[in-house]
């Protein structure tokens, strides 16, 4: 009976059923778990306002959002010092988002179920996402001007929102006057002090040059004093006004407007406003900067760093890749040392990344870059340009990773264009190489999508070597700005990935920053996702159009 | 190995075409096989061949597989030399140049004898692309030579009528007899003076066979054409002269007619008559 089970082949069908299923749900279990924890965080929830009796006996008011909670066994949270009566069989406890780091010194704290004594909404609460210090939870109380009350209840929400609207302009103004338009100036003036001192290393520097550098110096100084004058302007205007607060205490708090991101009301939201909020808060994390040591904010430069670094590193993986392909398959004699390199090659693809890292850093960076800065920049000496980790040596390091995904599978689609179309082309009269271009090159170039699409997931979720080859927690500048040359390959950049590791264990607020890991590993997921589809597409494409010959 | 020079020893075929051609015409040899011997590593493939193959004639070379037959074919246009471990002795003059001389540019030789092998190989490009192929190789790209040089190959390659109003289609939506007689428009459309066909019709169809015979017909007044075909039906119907291989042996060479009524040898009769093969 067993036996003819057996012999049917059904457990064997059923094991590789299993297996399928397990890997199917692991997939589906880690997407699932990032999507829950991540998508979550941008939904205003609401505040809750809690009369809690603190162990002494005094009873206060906690206000906050609540987190998480946990259930422990009497017996366990007994031991854990937790005094519980005997008729109690679990302790329960709420991790409650209390805010207003500036007063109290933390943002969280846990409370236990047992000790609360009320618990209740209030429409009237708001919640203030600062610059600084984190969130507030409160009511509003007032609306000062240059320290003047000119509004308190409704009203006050009135004029807030108008002053709130007009200072977030401000805010921008400041922000692209400080980063592009003086920041252009600094670049430039460094520009010119770097070209005064490398004219000075050639003994070129004479009364005339002088001359010229002064004007042109003085030219940039004049505009910084003008766009210092009109930034004091903004400065004075965007302080002008504060709002006035009130904790869950009774304390009174004033607030300047321009340390204020936004301000809303979860209670008194409807489902559709809270939507609405739900993406205005997700557009901010996917364009704005980070804040507040990568806790709060966007994610910005980090998708760009990593969306540019991929592409570097696939500008530069493929021609080498294909080139390489094209002589292992094509041009060398297959035999033991032809062999023994393919060999190699694969094998480069099993080496530790961090092994990469280390590579990159003591060849790319201080070799390589420390030759070209003696030699074509020795004006900014004893500062590196590219002696110093940048995103040019993380590309080429990474390429250098992923180097033997497109050899070999270039090399593949090099082996499976059919033998009857290179004699038809050569029969025709073409060259070797002229077929290689025309016909075989192109009818390969799905095989090369694919190696670079291997090489895209695996580059864009490494993480390891880039910590030493380039990667930063926060980056200053893009990589690509609006100063000549546009692309500077010898800036540091943000990385998601390391990103994540960043706001998940460097951070000074773990708690605080604990969603935002997981909506930043669904963004990693969905920018490889979507670099990958592109690829994909492309490749399918090229399929389409190379379908080779069939039958 | 050092050729032998049995050239004195060697079989005088033009007389023997001569002799027993139906016509008896002179004829002016376009291509002559001179002592040929070629080795697959150690393992010799052809023994010391000598023929000749006349101008806008059709030669077709029969036997049964492994003979040779293919492999001389390609050593026409050099086609082995992309075998690994192939070594070749001997003379092929075209035209009393000998193409295996080392002053010979292969891919201008090619130019000059054009191939057609067994399964349609149109390149996945367009109808127009793939005719063009040869002459963009040879850097021209002027849009009124190729339009020209694309009409009058498909043409002669009876194919115009099918395909002129989708010139820009890929060529592999053809069917397979399209897609060989696009090849053979391919091969004319960079005027060579020799067609080798290396079983033309072989994976085509009885209809689409027909049309390819019909079309090695009219292309003879044109070119010398060298065909290998299995099928000695086809042999018959399309060649004015057959050669018979065996093992790598040249066995016999004479007028169609002749080899498919009276062969001089036992070996061809009984191959013919189907008694091995």
């Amino acid at each position: 009976m067993i036996k003819s089970w057996f012999k049917s082949g059904s457990p064997w069908i059923w094991l590789n059923a299993a297996a399928v299923s397990t890997c199917l749900i692991m997939v589906v279990g880690v997407l699932g778990l990032i999507v829950a924890r991540g998508v979550g965080h941008f939904w205003a929830s609401p505040i809750v306002q809690l009369s809690y009796q603190e162990d002494s006996g005094e009873i206060k008011t906690i206000i906050g959002e609540h987190v998480d909670s946990t259930v422990t066994p009497a017996v366990m949270a007994k031991s854990s010092g937790f005094k519980l009566s005997d008729d109690e069989d679990v302790l329960i406890q709420y991790l409650i988002k209390t805010g207003n780091r500036d007063l109290t010194g933390t943002d969280f704290r846990w409370i236990q179920e047992r000790n609360i004594k009320a618990q209740s909404q209030p429409v009237e609460m708001m919640v203030i996402e600062r610059r600084e210090w984190g969130n507030f939870y409160g009511t509003l109380t007032a609306i000062k001007e240059n320290g003047q009350v000119i509004a308190t209840g409704e009203q006050a929400w009135k004029v807030l929102d108008e002053r709130l609207k007009h200072a977030l302009e401000l805010h921008e103004k400041i922000a692209h006057l400080e980063k592009k338009e003086i920041g252009a100036i600094n670049y430039a003036l460094e520009k010119l002090r770097l070209k005064q001192r490398s004219l000075e290393l050639k003994n070129a520097w004479n009364e005339q040059s002088a001359k010229e550098f002064a004007d042109k110096k003085l030219a940039y100084d004049t505009d910084y004093k003008n766009h210092q004058v009109e930034l004091a302007g903004l400065y004075q205007e965007i302080r002008r006004d504060s709002l006035v607060a009130t904790t869950e205490s009774g304390a009174e708090l004033a607030i300047p407007l321009s340390k204020i991101v936004d301000v809303y009301q979860p209670n008194k939201m409807g489902f559709f406003t809270k939507i609405t909020h739900y993406f205005a808060k997700l557009g901010e994390f996917l364009s704005e900067d980070p804040r507040e040591a990568n806790t709060e904010g966007g994610i910005f430069p980090a998708i760009f760093g990593t969306i540019m670094m991929v592409m570097m590193m696939s500008v530069i993986v493929t021609p080498f890749g294909v080139i390489a392909a094209v002589y292992l398959r094509e041009y060398a004699k297959q035999g033991f040392v032809t062999q023994l390199i393919r060999i190699a090659v694969n094998n480069l693809a099993g080496v530790p990344s961090i092994v990469y890292g280390v590579f990159g850093l003591g060849f790319f960076v201080y070799i390589l870059g420390g030759n070209i800065d003696a030699l074509f920049f020795p004006e900014a000496s004893p500062a590196p340009v590219f002696g110093t980790p940048g995103l040019l040596w993380a590309s080429i390091t990474l390429a250098l990773l992923t180097l033997p995904v497109v050899i070999v599978s270039t090399e593949e689609g090099l082996a499976r264009v059919p033998r009857a179309i290179r004699e038809g082309s050569l029969a025709l009269g073409a060259t070797k190489i002229e077929t290689l271009w025309r016909t075989v090159l192109p009818m390969a170039s799905p095989a090369m999508m694919t190696g670079l699409i291997l090489a895209v997931a695996r580059a864009a979720g490494e993480v390891a070597p880039l910590m030493l080859v380039g990667v930063v927690k926060l980056a200053p500048t893009l990589p690509l700005d609006g100063n000549y040359p546009f692309l500077h390959l010898d800036r540091k950049f943000m990385h998601l990935g390391f990103h994540i590791y960043d706001v998940g264990f460097q951070s000074p607020n773990v708690e605080a920053a604990r969603p935002l890991v997981y909506a930043t590993a669904l963004l990693l997921v969905l920018v490889i996702i979507g670099l990958n589809l592109a690829a994909i597409i492309i490749r399918n494409h090229l399929r389409e159009k190379y379908r080779a010959l069939e039958g | 190995m050092a050729t032998q020079d049995n050239r004195s020893h060697s079989l005088d075929v033009s007389s023997i075409l001569r002799g027993q051609s139906k016509y008896d015409e002179i004829l002016e040899p376009c291509l002559k096989v001179e002592n040929l011997n070629l080795f697959y590593g150690k393992k010799q493939a052809l023994h010391g061949i000598n023929m000749e193959m006349p101008k806008k004639k059709v030669t077709a070379f029969i036997g049964p597989s492994g003979c040779g037959k293919s492999t001389l074919l390609r050593c026409i246009n050099r086609m082995n030399d992309l075998v690994d471990n192939v070594t070749i002795e001997g003379k092929i003059l075209l035209h009393d140049d000998n193409i295996y001389d080392k002053s010979v540019n292969v891919a201008a030789l090619r130019r000059r004898v054009g191939m057609v092998f067994q399964k349609p190989n149109p390149f996945p490009k367009s109808i127009f692309e793939n005719v063009t192929y040869g002459l963009r190789i040879q850097g021209i790209n002027d849009k009124r030579i190729l339009e020209e040089t694309v009409e009058t190959s498909l043409r002669g390659a009876a194919l115009w009528d099918e395909v002129k109003d989708r010139l820009n289609d890929n060529a592999l939506g053809l069917s397979g007899g399209q897609q060989q007689r696009l090849v053979i428009a391919r091969a004319i459309a960079i005027a060579p003076e020799v067609l080798l066909l290396d079983e033309p019709a072989s994976a085509l169809d009885p209809i689409s066979t027909l049309k390819i015979e019909e079309l090695i017909n009219e292309l003879k007044e044109k070119y010398t054409i060298v065909i290998v075909t299995h099928n000695m039906q086809q042999a018959a119907r399309v060649s004015d002269y057959t050669a018979f291989m065996y093992m790598g042996d040249l066995i016999e060479i004479g007028a169609t007619t002749q080899i498919f009524t009276k062969p001089a040898k036992k070996q061809t009769e009984d191959y013919i008559t189907g008694r091995y093969g």
